[in-house]
């Protein structure tokens, strides 16, 4: 090989780097729109999964015809008038970084470790037959171990009991905490409660297997083995989202008034 | 297509596997072979990778400094991976989610690095895009090996195709859960190794 100059490494090193990063940011921002309409497909498809009315079959913009899709202030737990502020244009993720929708959290208060909170949340609910509110589906974010977990909680129209939960978008450990994801890790959730009788967020996951019968199993649910962090950090988004920051004014709102369908 | 090049594209699915002879990218060949469908995807994104980052590194193999060779393969390969990962996500989302992290670990399979530091950095542009070709065929080829026993006897179907009706669904079979666990697949490429070492004794390694 011929013999090389001392720079030639440096400059051929940084002319790769130059062409690599253009090939790769093209391509990012090329099919963006394309993953983005990928993505919130596949936020519907969980929505519906979570309400446990997913069909392989039929089309999502089909199914998803039963959702009404709502946006909540969480401070005083009120729906937000359409004109005020649209659902179909809400980003909630970018909501909480903005001066405008968001404010940041103090730390006692920042169970999920989220940093910042918007102040509107969707929710999302689902008619039956007859024109009743079957369940509501709230969307709740936290850390776990590495990274930020997404999930949709559908609940009962008393409230409190689950029907379902679909964590769809995080980071964690393939195979230890990314076992959030498992179909039947998730089928442990349907029929338990959220709150107790002192209006307390009492769910939670434990470690090992939750209890099969007593007071506590309504409250309790199957721990993941090998991902003890990623597990509090699903008890604990649960805590912060069903409490006094999160949807609890929201529910308690609706439970003053009735229930959706009094 | 002379002997030699077609002897690059074929040797490395028997006599020059890349998992069976040199057992390289075991890895993956674990992860993703509980389906056919996603060991499918996996090869081709493999083949896909090899091919063209083969190709690029023996267009510019007199151009790169010896001393950050390595560096600049590197580069290479996570720039394809890259672009194979993002146009996943942007036409096959659902199996771009059900590969997830494993197409990212592409970069490290030691095949693609293997290939380009010993093949194509001493090789002309067609030759190493034909035994990039090659290996990826060489891999794919014990990947479906591999999902095609797990798949059929773990779950009763083949790319998702019920063959066996299983008993959780009322049938008859009852499902061989250990075929499911990535472990099982390192018993079926050892029974493969010792088959192809078995009809062709070349490829033992001396005692």
């Amino acid at each position: 090989m011929a013999e090389e100059s001392a720079l030639k490494p440096f400059y051929s090193v940084l002319v790769l780097a130059f062409a690599c990063s253009l090939l790769v940011a093209g391509a990012a921002v090329g099919l963006r729109p394309l993953q983005e309409s990928n993505r919130q497909l596949d936020q519907k498809k969980n929505i519906l999964r979570a309400a446990g009315i997913f069909k392989d079959d039929v089309s999502v913009a089909d199914q998803f015809k039963v959702v009404e899709t709502r946006l909540v202030e969480l401070a005083t737990g009120s729906f937000v008038a359409e004109e005020q502020l649209s659902p179909d244009e809400f980003n909630q993720t970018k909501a909480a970084f903005s001066d405008e929708l968001g404010r940041p959290l103090a730390k006692e208060e920042d169970l999920a470790r989220l940093s910042r909170l918007e102040k509107y949340s969707l929710v999302y609910l689902i008619a039956g037959d007859d024109n009743t509110i079957e369940q509501v589906i709230l969307p709740v974010r936290g850390k776990g171990l590495w990274s930020t977990m997404f999930a949709y909680v559908a609940l009962d129209a008393d409230l409190n009991t689950i029907r379902g939960v679909s964590f769809y978008a995080h980071g964690e450990t393939p195979g230890l905490g990314g076992e959030v994801e498992n179909a039947n890790w998730q089928k442990g959730w349907q029929g338990k409660k959220v709150y107790d009788q002192d209006r307390a967020v009492r769910l939670q996951v434990v470690k090992g297997s939750a209890e099969k019968s007593g007071e506590q199993a309504a409250y309790e649910i199957d721990g993941l083995s090998g991902a003890t962090m990623t597990a509090n950090g699903v008890s604990d988004l649960m805590q912060f989202w069903f409490g006094d920051h999160g949807f609890k004014p929201f529910i308690e709102r609706i439970k003053k008034e009735g229930g959706f369908n009094g | 297509m002379d002997d030699r090049k077609r002897d690059l594209l074929l040797r490395s699915i028997i006599e020059r596997n890349p998992i069976a002879l040199l057992v390289l990218g075991i890895c993956s060949a674990l992860a993703v072979t509980s389906q056919m469908t996603t060991a499918f995807v996996m090869f081709i994104c493999v083949t896909l990778v090899v091919a063209f980052s083969s190709l690029t590194i023996s267009i510019v193999r007199y151009q790169i400094p010896n001393s950050v060779r390595i560096g600049i393969q590197i580069t290479v390969i996570a720039t394809l991976v890259i672009l194979v990962d993002q146009f996943l996500k942007a036409f096959y989302f659902d199996l771009s989610k059900q590969l997830s992290i494993y197409v990212g670990l592409i970069i490290t399979n030691c095949i693609v690095m293997g290939r380009a530091e010993g093949f194509a950095m001493s090789n002309p542009p067609v030759n190493s895009f034909l035994d990039g070709i090659g290996n990826g065929l060489g891999y794919g080829f014990v990947l479906m090996f591999v999902a095609f026993i797990r798949e059929l006897f773990g779950s009763g179907s083949l790319f998702g195709w019920e063959i066996f009706q299983l008993t959780t669904n009322g049938g008859w079979y009852e499902r061989n859960g250990f075929l499911l666990l990535p472990v099982s697949a390192f018993f079926l490429i050892a029974i493969l190794i010792w088959f192809l070492r078995t009809i062709d004794p070349v490829q033992q390694e001396k005692a």
